[in-house]
C-alpha cells in the first residue's frame, strides 16, 4: 500500500525511469466509481462517498427513497419499455402497495359467517409467495433477470389494482346493484389488463424469445387471483 | 519480505507467509501428508478466515512499518493515515467474506438449478400435450412415453386453484376455518401431489414402470378436462350439462391415464387394481370439487347484490300492540319498516 501511493511520487522525480512507469501501478482511475468484485487499494473517495449518504439527515434519505418510489410509479402507469425499475430495483414500492391493498381488503369483523374474506395476513402470503413463485419460474424457464429485480416489477405493477381497489371502494359507498357490479368489473378488468400489460413491458425482455408466454401466463393467474379478490370484496 | 515476516509467523519454520498457516497444521515436520483429523476446520467459519486475514494484514502493515521506518516501536496505532486505510480495508475484507459466506451457504440451499430440466419446455410442446391429454391411445403393448415436465402440471394446478376460487365465490362457500384461498391451494395441491404419491406406491406394488416424476406429470395433465369442466359449469348452472361433461371429458382423461398405465403394468390382477384406483379416485374429485364447492343458485348472484337487503316486509294491519319490540325489531331489517311499525303500534 504504501509503495503504491509514493510510486507516483517516484515516478515524478526518478527522472531515468520513463515518464509513465508508475502508472502501471496504479491500474483503475479513482474518478471512476466501480463496484462489484473489484476492489481499488485506496478507495477513500467511494468511502467518503458512502458515509456521506449515511451521514445525511433522515428526512433526506426519505425524500430521496420516496422521489424514486415515486419515479417507478410513474414507469408503471405510463409503461415504456425501459430499464429503471430493473437497474435500480427497490422493494419499498411493493411493500407500500401490499400493505395498502392488504388494509383494503381487510374483513371488519373477525367473526363474519357471511364470507370468509381475506385477512390481512391472507392477502400478503398471497402477494409475495405468487411474486416467488412467479420469480422462481422465471428463473426456471431461463429468463435471465435476478430474484429481487422480478420480485422489484411484479410488486410495482400491482399499483393499477391498489388504484382499482380505491375507486371500487368509492363505488361501493353507492347503492348496490347490477349497475353497480357492473362498474365495478370494468374497472377491475381495465386495471388488469394494464397491470399485465405493464409488467410484460418490463419482464418481457428477460425471457428468451420463443418462451414468453410460458413466463407471461403465470402472471397472468397471479393479478387474476388479485383482481377477484378485489372485485369479490363487500365492504360489512 | 519473507525474513521479516518469520519471526512474527511464530510456529513457521522459514518457509514464506503464504505457507506459514498451512504449515502449521502437518504433523510430524517435514511429511507431505496432511493429517485431516488434526487439521483445523475453518471452512464453515468466518471468524477463523477473518482472523487470517486479520494477521496477514497485521504483517504487511509491519512490513510496511519497518520499510517507511517512521515510527520506532512498531505501535501502528499513532499512524493515523493507515490505521484509516487498515480499518477501512478490514472492514472491506469483512464484507467481501460476509458476502462469500453467503453466497455460499445460498447456492447450496437455494439451488434451484435441479428443477431447471424439468422447465425445459417451449409453448409448442405444452399446447400439444394438453391437447393429447385428453385423447387416449389404443396401443397398449409397449409402454408410452410420458414427459417428464413440471411447468405443465405446476400451471395447471394453479389455473384450477384460479378456478375453484372463482366457483367458491360465485356459489356463496362460506368457509367457517380456514380462508377460501387456503383451502383452494389445500385442495388443489393436496390432491396433485397425494395422490400421485398414492398411486406411484401402487405402482410400486404393483411393479408398474412408472417414475414419480412421470406420475406427476401424468396427473398434472390430467387436470386439464377438470379445468375445463369446472370452467364451464361455474358459469353455466346446469346439472345435466355437468353430467355429460363429467362423463365425457373426465372419462376422456381418465382413459388416457389409464391406458397409459395399463401400458407400463404386466398382469391383469395388478392393471385392474392400479388402473381402477386411479380412475375412481380421477373422477370423484371431478364430482367432488363440482358439488363440494359449489351450491346451485337459484335467482339473483349474490356477488351481484352486495349485502342481501330482503324486501320489505308487509306488516299485517292487526299487529297486536303487546308484541315485543326485541321480535319487532329482529324481524324487521329495513329503516322504513320499522318506522311504519312504530307508527302501528302508537296507533
Amino acid at each position: 500500500m504504501a509503495e503504491a501511493a509514493e510510486s507516483p511520487g517516484n515516478a515524478g522525480t526518478a527522472s531515468p525511469r520513463p515518464l509513465f512507469a508508475g502508472l502501471s501501478d496504479i491500474s483503475i482511475s479513482q474518478d471512476i466509481p466501480v463496484e462489484g468484485e473489484i476492489t481499488i487499494p485506496v478507495r477513500s473517495q467511494i468511502r467518503e462517498f458512502d458515509s456521506s449518504t449515511l451521514n445525511e439527515s433522515v428526512q433526506n434519505t426519505i425524500m430521496r427513497d420516496l422521489k424514486a418510489v415515486g419515479k417507478k410509479f410513474m414507469h408503471v402507469l405510463y409503461p415504456r419499455k425501459s430499464n429503471t425499475l430493473l437497474r435500480d430495483w427497490d422493494l419499498w414500492g411493493p411493500l407500500i402497495l401490499c400493505v395498502t391493498l392488504a388494509l383494503m381488503l381487510q374483513r371488519g369483523s373477525a367473526d363474519s359467517e357471511k364470507d370468509g374474506g381475506p385477512q390481512f395476513a391472507e392477502v400478503f402470503v398471497i402477494v409475495w409467495f405468487g411474486a416467488v413463485t412467479i420469480t422462481l419460474n422465471s428463473k426456471l424457464l431461463g429468463g435471465n433477470i435476478s430474484f429481487f429485480q422480478s420480485l422489484c416489477v411484479l410488486g410495482y405493477c400491482i399499483l393499477p389494482l391498489t388504484v382499482a381497489m380505491l375507486i371500487c371502494r368509492l363505488v361501493l359507498l353507492a347503492e348496490p346493484g347490477p349497475v353497480n357490479f357492473m362498474v365495478r368489473l370494468f374497472v377491475v378488468i381495465v386495471m388488469f389488463a394494464w397491470s399485465i400489460v405493464a409488467s410484460t413491458a418490463f419482464l418481457a425482455d428477460s425471457q428468451p424469445p420463443n418462451r414468453k408466454a410460458l413466463a407471461v401466463y403465470p402472471v397472468f393467474l397471479f393479478y387474476f387471483v388479485i383482481s377477484w379478490m378485489i372485485l369479490t370484496f363487500t365492504p360489512q | 519480505m519473507a525474513t521479516t515476516a518469520a519471526p512474527t509467523g511464530g510456529a513457521r519454520n522459514g518457509a514464506g507467509p503464504e505457507w506459514g498457516g498451512f504449515e502449521e497444521n502437518i504433523q510430524g515436520g517435514g511429511s507431505a501428508v496432511i493429517d485431516m483429523e488434526n487439521m483445523d476446520d475453518t471452512s464453515g467459519s468466518s471468524f477463523e478466515d477473518m482472523g487470517e486475514l486479520h494477521q496477514r494484514l497485521r504483517e504487511e502493515e509491519v512490513d510496511a512499518d519497518a520499510a517507511a521506518a517512521e515510527e520506532e516501536d512498531g505501535e501502528f496505532l499513532g499512524m493515523k493515515g493507515f490505521k484509516g486505510q487498515l480499518s477501512r480495508q478490514v472492514a472491506d475484507q469483512m464484507w467481501q467474506a460476509g458476502k462469500r459466506q453467503a453466497s455460499r451457504a445460498f447456492s447450496l440451499y437455494a439451488n434451484i438449478d435441479i428443477l431447471r430440466p424439468y422447465f425445459d419446455v417451449e409453448p409448442a410442446q405444452v399446447r400439444s400435450r394438453l391437447l393429447e391429454s385428453m385423447i387416449p391411445i389404443k396401443m397398449v403393448n409397449f409402454p408410452q412415453k410420458i414427459a417428464g415436465e413440471l411447468y405443465g402440471p405446476l400451471m395447471l394446478v394453479f389455473t384450477l386453484v384460479a378456478i375453484l376460487l372463482h366457483g367458491m365465490k360465485t356459489s356463496d362457500t362460506i368457509i367457517r376455518e380456514g380462508t377460501l384461498m387456503g383451502t383452494a391451494i389445500g385442495t388443489c395441491f393436496g390432491y396433485w401431489l397425494g395422490v400421485s404419491s398414492f398411486i406411484y406406491f401402487l405402482a410400486y406394488l404393483c411393479n408398474a414402470q412408472i417414475t414419480m416424476l412421470q406420475m406427476l406429470a401424468l396427473l398434472g395433465y390430467g387436470l386439464f378436462g377438470h379445468c375445463i369442466v369446472l370452467f364451464i359449469t361455474y358459469n353455466i348452472h346446469l346439472h345435466a350439462l355437468f353430467y355429460l361433461f363429467w362423463l365425457l371429458l373426465g372419462g376422456l382423461s381418465t382413459l388416457r391415464m389409464v391406458a397409459v398405465l395399463v401400458s407400463r403394468t404386466v398382469g391383469p390382477t395388478q392393471r385392474l387394481l392400479l388402473c381402477g384406483t386411479l380412475a375412481a379416485l380421477h373422477m370423484l374429485f371431478l364430482l367432488y370439487l363440482h358439488f363440494a364447492y359449489h351450491k346451485v343458485v337459484e335467482g339473483i348472484l349474490d356477488t351481484l347484490e352486495g349485502p342481501n337487503i330482503p324486501p320489505i316486509q308487509r306488516v299485517p294491519r292487526d299487529i297486536p300492540a303487546v308484541l315485543p319490540a326485541a321480535r319487532l325489531s329482529s324481524t324487521m331489517f329495513n329503516a322504513t319498516a320499522k318506522a311504519v311499525a312504530v307508527t302501528l303500534q302508537s296507533r
